[in-house]
């Protein structure tokens, strides 16, 4: 396959894997009779132009930063959480219990309590899957996708049927007490309208925290040991089972936080959906963050980012339409992770011969 | 046999192939002639290139230069396609059989007879009755792969060359895995087809299989072929050091051993395998400190599974193993982490499916199954220069090369991978290290200091147990040597009185005879 | 025959609905049988039925639309092809992959070249496939049980029903009967036999998931062109990984996948019946707990509970000459 040095691995690789996602749907945009370099511009300025729309990105960053996480402290086990959009959603139900059973809390002792809910519920649930997978060998990709299955139809069931308050006719539940709720970065410049919130300070000591755990910890050594070679980690004497179960509850964990910046910090009850994909685009981060907390973070940046500017693009640029970043997400995991020895040969070669 | 040189051309000429991956040079210049009607042996250790060569002349790999000539014309065999349609059918060492599919389907894959399998199936059926018949080849055609036996796998794949109307059949180190009895049915298979005037080609790295059967001799050292023999005209010891590349060396003198205390020790163990098995049965040993135990066998008679049993890599079935004179199995805490916490050191059979993490630093290498060890750690942390700097420490003791904690482990030769598991291990001061294949795929000068390591536990009173396919050296290194065969012990063996012909006579499975 | 008008819309819409459900999991079938996960069942059925629909809403002509979905299904089948098989990526990022490029990029064309808030114009009847009425549906009419069941039953389908229905033997036979599904089967199990018996194992492999994709594409038209009367934004809503569920549950065999996939559209059929229904003491019946049982059940056979579900050896690999 051709070795190429470890900056073009993790720098040069992920940036030329986005520039061609976005070559080919600028091309398609161009074909389909749309103008490009508008759209680009639209989305830059949509997303980062102002202050509220740099909320609105950091907002949703946020939330792929988390899922993310997740995504990328399972791959470091070896295994591949599809899970992480039923994870999320089932935190919001923990959330969201604590919220409003626990109101009469001051908001000190709420907060972290609902925080600690939602991990709660987010770990239990990828922990099933890892169970499954660790003491009775079912396949965790194919498992978590059910779960992401099971979660919504349990969650429309106790939506529609349990949580929605008497008399409302909306799927939602009664709204927070306002003592749970995480505050917004008003001090940090943003508009009281943006929704970006405490969260994003969470999701950056999470990564902080995934990263010592899994590079500076044995524990963590010994999850990437098992990533590598299930073998070599059974010859190390590394009780894989109780591991796949722990970094699953872990990873559930984390998407977990997703629940926390949507239901505490902007949406301050639970809704149908409101975990609208980020478990999917946590996939895309992962890749594009090569599995590690720092790259993580810059995706997800990059993705809020998308996100934040492609709905403006729908407004500014009519022929295009939002869902066009769901296709840059797409294009951008095809690229990194599916066709990620397309350009590693040729990218070895030219830089072997520059190189000397 | 008898005919007259250069009458007929030869079945195969090979001329000058070159082989490469990467920095390997697996074959180097390589000239090979095979009449027609013999069989054709191919010898040399593991990694000479013997398995390279036959993967080119069956167009599973295609050569960088050099060319191929079959019944003296020039071929181009570019895959798997051009050597069937030559007539060149190959039994490759791990089985190409579907386990799911009966035996008719697995011979007709490829030569199927249309489109539709309904009328190719008769034929074959016939067919298949027809070459059993002729060759002594008896296997049910409706049976699954994954119900027979290894030795009936082997006929279904002897079977399957013939149908496709194998001229030349290659065998890549046939007899491995299976028993001797087993293996005097292949032999009388391949006399059979012989006798009809087919050829054989014979790899393997056992020189008694080669006086046994071949007509002539081929020897293959570091990607050369270096000599070629009447089988007749020459000896095993010629053949040894012709592969070897310089003569056997008689085992250098060593202190007599000092025996201590009995420090592992299995009683009545068995052991099964992932696929519920039984590979190792009702197994007794007993190992002292300072001395060197070694365990001889055919590859595939549970010494693999006994390791990794006494490692706690695998939970016997039945038995009891005691370290140090505590009894860890029975015990909860039967695992690789808590044995290495009793000082157990562990050199696996397979490095680099389980020795080294290939794609992580020399550094991380060198603490893998020692993880857990503070002497690594600051504020709690794993710090990366401590364990870089024991890295580099274990790398200059052990000389290592290249000395470089940072590059990766994949990147180091055979012999210097060995080398470093072998520092990572033996620094732990173990009581007990258990060691398998400790040369595999090791050069020479790498398999000297690897020894003198060994003997160097011994003589700092360690107990070593040592598994190794290599007779020689198992009897340059052990002190007592045990026979496996079957999963049984078949009879142990004081060094001195061990030679080629006893130990032989175990591994193939046949009891001493007890004199009253 | 009260009891019969009860069943036998029931037992029809099982049948419509089980359709795209066995032509998704013969898709995967074909596939994995060859070796390659395919997790984008979801992704090229939503492909072939915005490809089928804005076919059929520009030319009128369905045939013109079912061909252009079995395209469409196909572009994005080979892409699948050449990630997994040529470059030897990742299967199941690949799937995943496919998934959110279909989505995004239907939507976006369909915005693009339709306008209409992402849908394609609603497909007039010549532009769809319609039930037909096989013959002497209405003369048996009168005949108690065999003549209702025959006419709302057997009759009274679309053709892609009876094509998914007729693809069950005709699948079997393929990959048990003939020389193509022996090597195909054989390279979803021991790739390096097909190899060395002097075949290609990526051209093998690029057959295998090229049908899965055709079969995604009629899937498709079918949802968009015969369930559906054109594209709405993301209108397989899952039912390619129930088709994936359904696979498994039929342990990878034509037979029972028909089986599972029935059971399945028994099930959807069922709780659309019961939906808004209220059950005394328990109140408005689950309909979820429905919905959700294919996902269940998957789970519970992974796990070992009942049965064991044993994929074909070498799928998830790709195929490298081991040196």
């Amino acid at each position: 396959m051709g070795d190429v040095p470890r900056w073009a691995e993790l720098a040069l690789l992920p940036v030329l894997n986005l520039l061609l996602a976005l070559a080919l749907t600028a091309l398609l945009v161009l074909a389909t009779g749309g103008d490009p370099v508008a759209a680009l511009t639209a989305l830059a300025v949509g997303s980062l132009g102002s202050a509220d729309a740099l909320g609105y990105t950091l907002y949703y960053a946020t939330n792929m930063a988390f899922t993310g996480l997740a995504v990328a402290v399972a791959f470091q086990g070896g295994l591949f959480n599809i899970g992480a959009e039923g994870q999320a959603y089932l935190a919001g139900l923990g959330v969201t219990l604590a919220a409003l059973h626990l109101g009469f809390l001051p908001a000190a002792l709420l907060v972290p309590l609902a925080i600690a809910g939602g991990a709660a519920f987010g770990a239990a649930w990828a922990a099933i899957p890892g169970w499954l997978q660790a003491r009775r060998g079912s396949h965790i990709v194919i498992t978590t996708i059910m779960f992401n299955f099971l979660a919504a139809a349990l969650m429309v069931h106790l939506i529609v049927n349990l949580l929605t308050a008497p008399g409302s006719m909306a799927p939602e539940s009664p709204p927070f007490p306002e003592a749970a709720s995480l505050p917004g970065l008003a001090q940090l410049g943003f508009p009281s309208s943006a929704p970006v919130n405490l969260a994003l300070g969470l999701a950056v000591l999470a990564a902080l925290g995934v990263w010592l755990l899994v590079w500076r910890t044995p524990w963590g050594y010994a999850l990437r040991v098992m990533g590598q070679s299930p073998a070599v980690a059974s010859y190390a004497g590394i009780d894989q089972g109780r591991m796949i179960i722990l970094v699953m509850a872990l990873s559930g964990a984390l998407a977990g936080g997703v629940a926390v910046n949507e239901l505490l910090g902007a949406q301050h009850k639970l809704l149908l959906g409101f975990t609208s994909g980020y478990g999917f685009t946590g996939i895309a981060v992962a890749l594009m963050g090569r599995n590690h907390p720092a790259g993580v973070l810059l995706a997800a940046l990059l993705f809020g980012a998308l996100t934040q500017g492609g709905a403006e693009l729908a407004f500014e640029v009519p022929d295009v339409p939002s869902e066009i970043v769901v296709l840059i997400q797409g294009l951008v995991i095809l690229f990194t992770g599916a066709l990620g020895n397309m350009l590693r040969p040729a990218l070895a070669r030219v830089l072997g011969r520059a190189g000397g | 046999m008898g005919k007259a040189e250069g009458m007929a051309p030869p079945a195969i000429a090979l001329r000058g192939i070159e082989k490469r991956f990467g920095a390997v040079h697996a074959n180097r210049a390589v000239d090979l002639t095979v009449r027609r009607g013999t069989i054709h042996g191919i010898i040399g250790e593991n990694g000479a290139g013997k398995s390279t060569l036959m993967a080119i002349l069956h167009g599973f790999y295609q050569a960088d230069a050099g060319s191929i000539l079959v019944n003296g014309r020039e071929v181009a065999i570019r895959d798997s396609r051009d050597a069937i349609r030559l007539g060149i059918e190959m039994v490759h060492q791990h089985f190409m059989l579907v386990e799911r599919f009966t035996v008719l389907e697995n011979v007709m894959l490829g030569a199927e007879g249309g489109p539709l399998l309904a009328r190719g199936a008769a034929k074959a059926r016939a067919e298949l009755a027809r070459l059993g018949e002729a060759f002594g080849l008896r296997v049910d055609p409706d049976a699954r792969i994954e119900n027979l036996p290894v030795g009936a796998q082997q006929r279904v794949e002897i079977l399957k060359a013939l149908y496709r109307g194998a001229e030349l059949l290659i065998l890549d180190e046939p007899t491995g895995v299976l028993t001797p009895q087993e293996a005097d049915d292949l032999f009388r298979v391949l006399r059979a087809l012989r006798a009809q005037g087919r050829t054989v080609l014979l790899i393997t790295h056992k020189l008694r299989e080669i006086m046994a059967i071949t007509d002539r001799v081929s020897v293959m050292r570091a990607g050369r072929m270096v000599a070629h023999r009447e089988t007749a005209a020459t000896s095993v010891a010629e053949l040894g050091e012709l592969m070897i590349g310089r003569r056997l060396a008689a085992p250098a003198p060593r202190p007599a051993p000092k025996p201590g205390p009995v420090l592992l020790e299995a009683r009545n163990l068995s052991v099964r395998d992932a696929a519920g098995v039984e590979r190792v049965k009702g197994v007794d040993l007993a190992l002292r400190g300072g001395e060197i135990l070694g365990i001889a066998g055919v590859a595939g008679n549970g010494q693999g599974e006994l390791l990794e049993a006494l490692a706690g890599m695998r939970r016997p079935s039945a038995g009891e193993i005691r370290l140090g004179g505590q009894t860890v199995f029975p015990g909860r805490d039967f695992n690789p982490a808590a044995l290495r916490r009793q000082r157990l050191g562990h050199v696996p059979e397979d490095r680099l499916r389980s020795g080294l993490l290939r794609n992580a630093s020399a550094a991380e290498t060198a603490i893998l199954g020692y993880q857990d060890d503070p002497s690594w750690r600051r504020f709690g942390l794993l710090a990366p220069a401590a364990v870089a700097a024991h890295a580099a420490r274990l790398m200059r003791d052990y000389d290592v090369r290249p000395a470089d904690p940072a590059l990766r482990s994949a990147l180091f030769s055979g012999g210097n991978q060995q080398k470093l598991i072998l520092a990572r291990e033996i620094d732990r001061d173990p009581q007990v290290l258990l060691v398998g294949q400790p040369t595999r795929g090791v050069d020479i000068g790498g398999i000297d200091a690897i020894h003198q390591r060994l003997l160097a536990c011994r003589a700092a009173g360690k107990a070593v147990l040592l598994v190794s396919v290599e007779l020689d050296e198992i009897m340059a290194l052990a002190d007592r040597i045990l026979v496996m065969f079957d999963g049984r012990i078949m009879g142990e063996l004081a060094a001195a009185e061990a030679d080629e012909q006893r130990l032989g006579l175990l591994m193939a499975g046949v009891a001493p005879e007890r004199a009253a | 025959m009260e009891a019969l008008d009860l069943i036998l819309p029931i037992l029809a819409a099982t049948l419509r609905t089980a359709t795209p459900l066995l032509l998704g999991a013969l898709a995967g079938l074909f596939s994995e049988r060859a070796g390659i996960i395919d997790v984008g069942l979801e992704g090229k059925m939503l492909a072939g039925a915005f490809a089928a629909a804005a076919a059929a809403a520009v030319t009128g002509n369905v045939l013109l639309g079912l061909l252009a979905g079995i395209g469409g299904a196909c572009l994005l089948g080979l892409v699948h092809a050449y990630a997994c098989i040529t470059l030897r990526g990742s299967q199941v990022v690949s799937g995943m992959a496919i998934n959110i490029v279909a989505s995004g990029l239907t939507a976006t064309l369909a915005l693009a070249w339709f306008g209409l808030g992402g849908q394609t114009p609603s497909l007039p009847p010549a532009a769809r496939f319609l039930p037909v009425t096989l013959p002497g549906a209405a003369a048996l009419a009168d005949v108690p049980v065999l003549g209702p069941v025959y006419a709302a039953l057997v009759s009274g389908q679309t053709v892609l029903v009876y094509l998914a229905l007729a693809l069950v033997p005709l699948g079997a036979w393929v990959l048990y009967r003939t020389r193509f599904g022996l090597r195909l089967r054989a390279c979803g199990e021991h790739p390096a036999a097909v190899d060395t018996a002097g075949l290609s194992v990526a051209r093998l492999r690029y057959g295998g998931v090229l049908i899965a994709a055709v079969l995604c594409g009629i899937a498709g038209t079918y949802i968009a062109t015969a369930q559906g009367a054109g594209f709405v934004r993301d209108m397989v809503t899952g039912r390619g990984y129930i088709a994936l569920a359904a696979m498994i549950l039929g342990g990878w065999r034509p037979w029972p996948i028909l089986f599972t996939c029935l059971l399945f559209g028994l099930l959807d059929a069922v709780a659309i019946r019961l939906q808004g229904v209220v059950l005394p003491g328990i109140g408005a019946f689950p309909v979820q707990a429905l919905q959700a049982l294919p996902y269940l059940l998957t789970v519970v056979l992974l796990a070992g509970f009942m049965g064991r579900a044993i994929p074909p050896r070498a799928s998830g690999q790709p195929y490298v000459k081991e040196r």
